[in-house]
């Protein structure tokens, strides 16, 4: 099965899920320095954001989130892509602003009620399209 | 793709203009793309949150921004940044991290800022008039110039609002058109005794109150006093932006397209009324911070920033009794320039206030690392005060506040909130 979500910020990903499964804002709740989800409360809290396609059903917008992503994308510690649940314009525009500073930049899709669960893995196009992958490919 | 006029398609591609112009347009071309607006407005005022320190990543960008030719096109304030310039060993940071947040504060300077650093610029000098399109950043200055000033902005965050500065151009959606500024809830205050409403730590209450009510929502306000002060209205729109993601509060009588319900509704009408009573309030009140007796640590005021008329206040129900503890007061550079001249601030001083300039005590070290409680009379301090200080907040009226700090400990008035 395909799912089409609209490529906020455009790119190719392939990996593991993580899913958030409570709101969450990146200023204040994920720690720019270790990518670690600091929220108290939060069912992933603990948990390290790096390297996972991220679902995000519910983000809650903070002015300060594009800073936040802006630095785990710096420090190379950012998810491999994210799946976004609602229209956000403050978190991709750490994307962007990483793109123009020549440092590694990372998909975004907008689709919402994705139904990936954390430790699916799924695979990610240039167009927004997103299947689930072959278990040994990646 | 947003329709760009043939000067922003010229901008876009560097054709016209500097390198970092091209940079600060394709961030905003691209957040319009990103929200699917139809085209860029101009917008003839900026106020930048982006100069606070988050990381090495944004200063390199804001210097790189910089360095490339990027200037201000409109007149842009700086909210407050991570070090007090006029006092820089009051902040307690490692020499790198001090280095790297002057360097951010510096971007923004070269781009054409004017050096503000505060977080109420409409108490600076920044007053766009009603029905102005501007972008501003800092969820209290959004509320206040959209509630109060009648200013159209959405709350604009790090590196857009530069951008937007930079470019004079603004994606038009959100706040920026007539039709979403429509008031969806309505809060109606007229079951309350106005002796509640007189107060000054109603205020900031409330504002907590239309946040969790609200969310993101417009909401209209009806029955506020005719005669309620711009410090209150400063209060209750940072408690309100503070504790949701409000934006714009129409404030019948206050908010200059809110003369009367008809106008905040647009001819419609509410999809929810919610009339408040004095319960609401109260359990509000309770919410914000601890309400047991007990020794407090400090006492922070300044969130929004203090004015003038509030150190003047301060000052009076000090009546010259000295502090216990530690009173920080978060103010602007152009209100202590206010006071040193009519020597307020060395009165204020005498009496144990430390003033903390161009930044405040929930978004840089200063309190000590040590924690205990903190008391405040504004909502947003008490509502960022654990998480960001470790400090657990205790709320009261300034009145309460000054008592406190005198006492070392904490003193209420509770009969008048019962």
């Amino acid at each position: 099965m395909i799912w089409q979500g609209e490529a906020l910020v455009a790119g190719t990903a392939e990996g593991p899920v993580l899913r958030l499964d409570g709101p969450i804002s990146f200023w204040g709740g994920i720690d720019p320095q270790s990518a670690r989800v600091t929220l108290g409360g939060h069912p992933q809290a603990g948990q390290v954001i790096s390297n996972k396609i991220l679902v995000v059903p519910n983000l809650i917008g903070s002015s300060s989130s594009s800073a936040v992503l802006l630095e785990l994308l710096y420090r190379e510690i950012a998810p491999r892509a994210f799946v976004l649940g609602q229209r956000d314009a403050i978190l991709p525009i750490g994307a962007v602003v990483a793109n123009q500073m020549n440092w590694n930049t990372v998909p975004m899709v907008l689709l919402a009620d994705a139904p990936f669960a954390t430790g699916d893995r799924i695979s990610i196009d240039r167009d927004g399209r997103i299947e689930h992958a072959m278990a040994n490919n990646g | 793709m947003p329709e760009l006029t043939s000067e922003e398609r010229a901008v876009l591609s560097g054709e016209q203009g500097s390198d970092g112009q091209r940079m600060a347009m394709q961030v905003v071309a691209e957040t319009a793309r990103m929200l699917g607006a139809a085209r860029l407005i101009p917008i003839v005022s900026g106020h930048i949150d982006g100069c606070l320190y988050h990381g090495d990543s944004g200063v390199l960008y804001c210097e790189r921004l910089a360095e490339a030719g990027a200037r201000v096109s409109v007149p842009t304030t700086t909210n407050v940044g991570a070090l007090n310039l006029l006092k820089p060993d009051q902040i307690r940071v490692p020499p790198g991290r001090r280095e790297m947040a002057g360097r951010l504060m510096t971007a923004h300077t070269r781009m054409g800022c004017q050096p503000t650093w505060t977080c109420a610029p409409y108490q600076a000098g920044a007053r766009p008039e009603k029905g102005a399109q501007i972008a501003w950043g800092e969820s209290n200055a959004v509320a206040f110039a959209n509630t109060v000033l009648g200013a159209r902005t959405n709350r604009y965050g790090d590196f857009l609002d530069i951008a937007c500065a930079i470019t004079g151009r603004a994606p038009h959606y959100g706040l920026h058109q007539t039709e979403n500024r429509r008031a969806i809830l309505l809060l109606d205050l007229g079951g309350l005794s106005e002796r509640l409403k007189r107060r000054d730590d109603f205020f900031p209450v409330l504002g907590a109150l239309i946040g969790r009510l609200a969310g993101d929502a417009v909401c209209a306000v009806s029955g506020m006093p005719a005669a309620t002060g711009e410090d209150q209205l400063k209060a209750m729109c940072a408690g309100a932006a503070a504790t949701g993601a409000v934006a714009l509060v129409h404030i019948i009588g206050v908010t200059p397209e809110a003369p009367d319900l008809e106008s905040a509704f647009q001819g419609g009408v509410p999809d929810e009324t919610i009339r408040v009573d004095a319960e609401m309030i109260t359990a509000t009140r309770r919410s914000l911070g601890r309400t047991a007796e007990g020794a407090i640590d400090c006492v922070a005021l300044g969130s929004p920033h203090f004015s003038s008329l509030e150190c003047r206040e301060l000052l009076r129900l000090a009546a010259g009794r000295r502090f216990s503890v530690p009173v920080y007061v978060c103010t602007g550079r152009h209100t202590l320039a206010e006071i040193e001249d009519n020597g307020i601030e060395d009165a204020l001083r005498a009496c144990g206030v430390e003033f903390v300039v161009d930044t405040c005590v929930v978004v840089t070290p200063i309190l000590p690392a040590t924690g205990g409680v903190m008391m405040t009379n504004s909502a947003k301090f008490a509502h960022y005060a654990l998480g960001n200080t470790g400090f657990e907040p205790a709320f009261g009226s300034l009145e309460e506040c000054v008592d406190s700090a005198v006492a070392g400990s904490f003193v209420t008035r509770p009969e008048i909130w019962s």
